[in-house]
């Protein structure tokens, strides 16, 4: 029998509160280009929750899933055989992928999975492939066996316990010391961002960054998800959704961005409690 | 000759309306709706019908609910307007039938609005078949004509429902792509509750799954499924996406928390029902002072929702009343309720906090200059106007453009110079197998005239499939 559309085929279970899905949904899996996204909704009452994809394969995508606030735990506590009760996708500009030469590919944290189907790509594009991928400890630094392709792979962890000590940016500016790179991708945590963003810029090196702004529609019907480039003494609102969510972090105003993102911080952290509370321990995530 | 005083609906009192979206406007008894119909001269000339975009027989519905004969009357309004529940709550009447209905020359015009409101709610709620006589005979007879044909409908606001329900009656294999996860298009994600309960579109929906056409959310065409394949996989397309992609004025600090446009902030109130947060999951950021930016519906829309969530609030517009295009009913709601009106102001700069929340805004004084070629009295800035108001949440509703979400992904269809779809009088764009209706045509403009490019298209659709 076929699976359900938007059933959950796989689960797993990568780090603390982290998990890997596998999801039955043909247009998406059929569609779907590195740097996309989807949108998925867990109940009728849901939030629309933005998820970069991947990876895919036949007719099943992969999402990776870290819990924070009560949507995504919400998520994160579905199971094989759950169904989703709305996927959308796939959304956003795909990611420029091409020939460039050398290229620098840095995830740090969440952002492993979303560099992981990019990187994969720029492989197949005859790209040497240079990898950093970088967590807060060796528990948190996922996927870390699924990069065998690359050219080059180097990892880190800011408490040292696994490859170098320190953060992906730190390894970035090495690299890019003894080292000219054609293109950088650098996708994680927005501080992370901003400041692989900050390097890039002082080696005048162009840097794709995937904004991971609030959204709503995905389709650029609301607005809400916009963000402000500046560029050549310019600034020029954007919509993530649909100009990106893959931007030029060189441009990003990067302040406006951060704050952004706490604009509803009361709300969750409201939302959050109360969902603890009816759902009891969730130390096991 | 004194003509009668025209019976105003029944409405919820202001003050009931402060905390519940639930709808404002109670409609007419049955009483009423024949007390208010026998006013209806049924003028051998009825001027009404010139100023209904899709030329409903006024008279004739009118007299049906005169004789009692609700049955009657529905199926006449049913073979013209294909979402009169709809319609009645939302047209913007003043301007159209009524507008033109001759006793305006003598008192208050016949409330055509809330009699064909009131005929389409009592069908809805005795559940009366929703097909005329010869549609249902058509279902059955028509199929033959369109063996196998198989007609994809791109969004389903006001006007792609239209051409569903169209097709579907001639028999002919629809599927309906929508990118949300609801059907209805701005009826779902824009007007409010109070205006226009989702209870109704929700009926409407499921009368066309019953005529057979297939619905599928969660699509948004142009990624999920390319316009090629579309292309190959049916005899024909309807492209109606809206215009719904919102323009902002662009001023200093618009990127604060707290500034909004009015589609997401009526999206997530409605789609999302923020409004009944936390037991739904979106969250809204609503404060103590509310200010609304336009004057056309979406603001009143805005101002009305964010005044329920309990704000107060003040609507900003750069004209003076009566330059106002929202439906008048709507702005006397908005005053009734307690809204706040600055006319000839606008803003010019958001005020932040360190934390990047919006505090205030910068407004100036306008005031309006001689009629230009057009006519219209253009705004201009009153130098060294400018003063200060206090704000938690503004909310911009200064119109909208079109949507291109679709459009890059197919470039091969002409726009104009705004980037909205160009059709010729059937509704057919420059790829024949495409057509297109509704806002992204023409820009915002209304329910009833969705409706009715959807019609349009509708037989520039069937010529096209027969030929
Ligand atoms: C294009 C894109 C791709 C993303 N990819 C991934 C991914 O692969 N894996 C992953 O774990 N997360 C991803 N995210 C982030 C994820 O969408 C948010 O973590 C999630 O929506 C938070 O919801 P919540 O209720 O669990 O937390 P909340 O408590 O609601 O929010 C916690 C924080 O998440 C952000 N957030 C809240 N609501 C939204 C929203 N509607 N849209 C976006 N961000 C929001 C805010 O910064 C907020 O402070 C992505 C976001 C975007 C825009
Ligand atoms: C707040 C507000 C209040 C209004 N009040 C009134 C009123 O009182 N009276 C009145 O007559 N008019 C009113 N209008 C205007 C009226 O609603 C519109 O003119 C009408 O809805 C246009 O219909 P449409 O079918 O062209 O498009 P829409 O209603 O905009 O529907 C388009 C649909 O297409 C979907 N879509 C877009 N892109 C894609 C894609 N790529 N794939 C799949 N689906 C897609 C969208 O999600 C949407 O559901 C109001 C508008 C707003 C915003
Ligand atoms: S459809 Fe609109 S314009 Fe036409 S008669 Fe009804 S309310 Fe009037
Ligand atoms: S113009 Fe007015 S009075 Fe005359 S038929 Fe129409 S609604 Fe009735
Ligand atoms: S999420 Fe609504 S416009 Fe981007």
């Amino acid at each position: 029998m076929e699976n359900p559309i938007n059933e959950i085929v796989e689960k797993k279970r990568l780090c603390k509160g982290v998990y890997e899905f596998w999801i039955n949904n043909e247009f998406v899996a059929k569609h779907a280009k590195p740097g996309q996204f989807v949108i998925v909704r867990n109940t009728e009452k849901g939030e629309r929750i933005p998820l970069t994809i991947a990876d895919v394969s036949g007719k099943q995508f992969r999402i990776v899933v870290k819990a924070i606030g009560k949507s995504t735990l919400e998520l994160c506590m579905k199971n094989k055989g759950d169904v989703l009760h709305d996927v959308v996708g796939p959304l956003g500009k795909p990611s420029e992928i091409k020939y460039y030469g050398n290229t620098l590919i840095i995830g740090g944290g969440i952002g492993i999975a979303a560099i992981f189907p990019i990187a994969k790509a720029l492989k197949s594009f005859n790209n040497r492939v240079n990898v950093i991928i970088g967590a807060k400890t060796v528990d948190e630094l996922i996927l870390k066996d699924e990069f065998t392709f690359a050219d080059d792979l180097t990892t880190c962890t800011d408490d040292g316990s696994y490859g170098k000590k320190g953060s992906v940016v730190d390894v970035m500016k090495d690299k890019l010391r003894s080292e000219k790179f054609d293109v950088i991708w650098a996708i994680g945590p927005a501080v992370m961002m901003k400041y692989a963003s900050l390097v890039a810029k002082e080696f005048d090196t162009p840097v794709w960054v995937s904004l991971n702004s609030i959204m709503i529609d995905g389709t650029g019907m609301c607005g809400g998800c916009r963000t402000v480039i500046k560029k050549d003494g310019e600034s020029e609102i954007q919509y993530v959704c649909v100009d990106g969510p893959e931007f030029d972090g060189r441009y990003v105003d990067w302040e406006s961005f951060i704050k952004r993102l706490s604009q509803y911080r009361e709300q969750e952290t409201l939302a959050l409690e109360s969902f603890i509370k009816q759902v009891g321990d969730i130390s096991w995530l | 000759m004194a003509v009668k005083d025209r019976i105003e609906v029944r409405e919820l009192e202001p003050e009931e309306r402060h905390h519940t979206f639930s709808e404002v406007s109670l409609g007419y008894t049955y009483e009423m709706a024949q007390e208010e119909a026998k006013r209806c001269l049924q003028c051998k000339v009825p001027t009404c019908i010139s100023g209904c975009p899709v030329g409903i027989d006024i008279p004739g519905f009118i007299r049906e609910i005169v004789k009692g004969n609700l049955d009657r009357s529905f199926k006449i309004l049913k073979s013209y307007n294909y979402l009169p529940a709809i319609c009645g709550r939302v047209c913007p009447q003043e301007i159209q039938c009524e507008g033109v209905c001759v006793l305006n020359k003598i008192g208050k015009p016949i409330n055509i609005g809330a009699l064909e409101r009131f005929v389409a709610d009592w069908a809805r709620e005795n559940n009366v078949n929703n097909l005329t006589d010869e549609e249902s005979s058509n279902t059955s007879n028509a199929q033959k004509d369109y063996v196998d044909k198989k007609v994809a409908v791109i969004g389903s606001g006001p006007a792609g429902l239209t051409v569903a329900s169209e097709l579907g009656k001639l028999g002919i294999s629809v599927d309906i792509y929508e990118a949300l996860h609801e059907f209805g298009g701005v009826l779902v994600y824009g007007i409010p509750e109070f205006r226009l309960p989702k209870k109704i579109v929700g009926k409407e929906i499921s009368h066309l799954e019953a005529l057979g056409v297939n619905f599928i959310k969660n699509i948004p065409v142009g990624y999920a499924i390319s316009p090629k394949e579309l292309l190959e996989k049916y005899d024909a397309l309807f492209v109606g996406v809206g215009a719904g992609t919102p323009k902002f004025m662009g001023i200093p600090g618009s990127e604060l928390n707290g500034v909004y446009s009015a589609n997401e902030f009526l999206t997530r109130v409605n789609l999302m029902r923020a409004y009944k947060f936390p037991e739904y999951d979106t969250p809204i950021r609503i404060g103590k002072r509310v200010v609304v930016v336009g004057g056309g519906n979406t603001a009143m829309d805005a101002a009305r929702s964010a005044l329920r969530l309990g704000a107060h609030v003040t609507v900003v517009y750069r004209r003076t009343e009566s330059e106002m295009p929202a439906r008048k009913a709507e702005i006397a709601h908005a005053k009734e309720e307690g809204i706040e009106f600055m006319y000839l102001s606008t803003p010019v700069t958001y005020i932040g906090d360190a934390h990047g929340n919006l505090v205030a805004i910068e407004c100036v004084r306008m005031q309006l200059s001689e009629p230009d070629e057009s006519g219209r009295r253009k705004p201009v800035i009153i130098p060294n106007s400018n003063f200060v108001i206090e704000a938690d949440t503004v909310i911009e509703a200064i119109g909208t453009e079109a949507n291109k979400f679709l459009l890059n992904q197919f470039p091969d269809l002409k726009t104009n110079k705004y980037g909205y779809i160009v059709t010729n009088e059937m509704g057919q764009t420059s790829i024949p197998k495409v057509f297109a209706g509704g806002d992204i045509v023409t820009g915002s403009a209304t329910v009833i005239l969705a409706m009715g490019a959807g019609k349009t298209a509708t037989r520039g659709i069937a010529e096209f499939l027969k030929s």
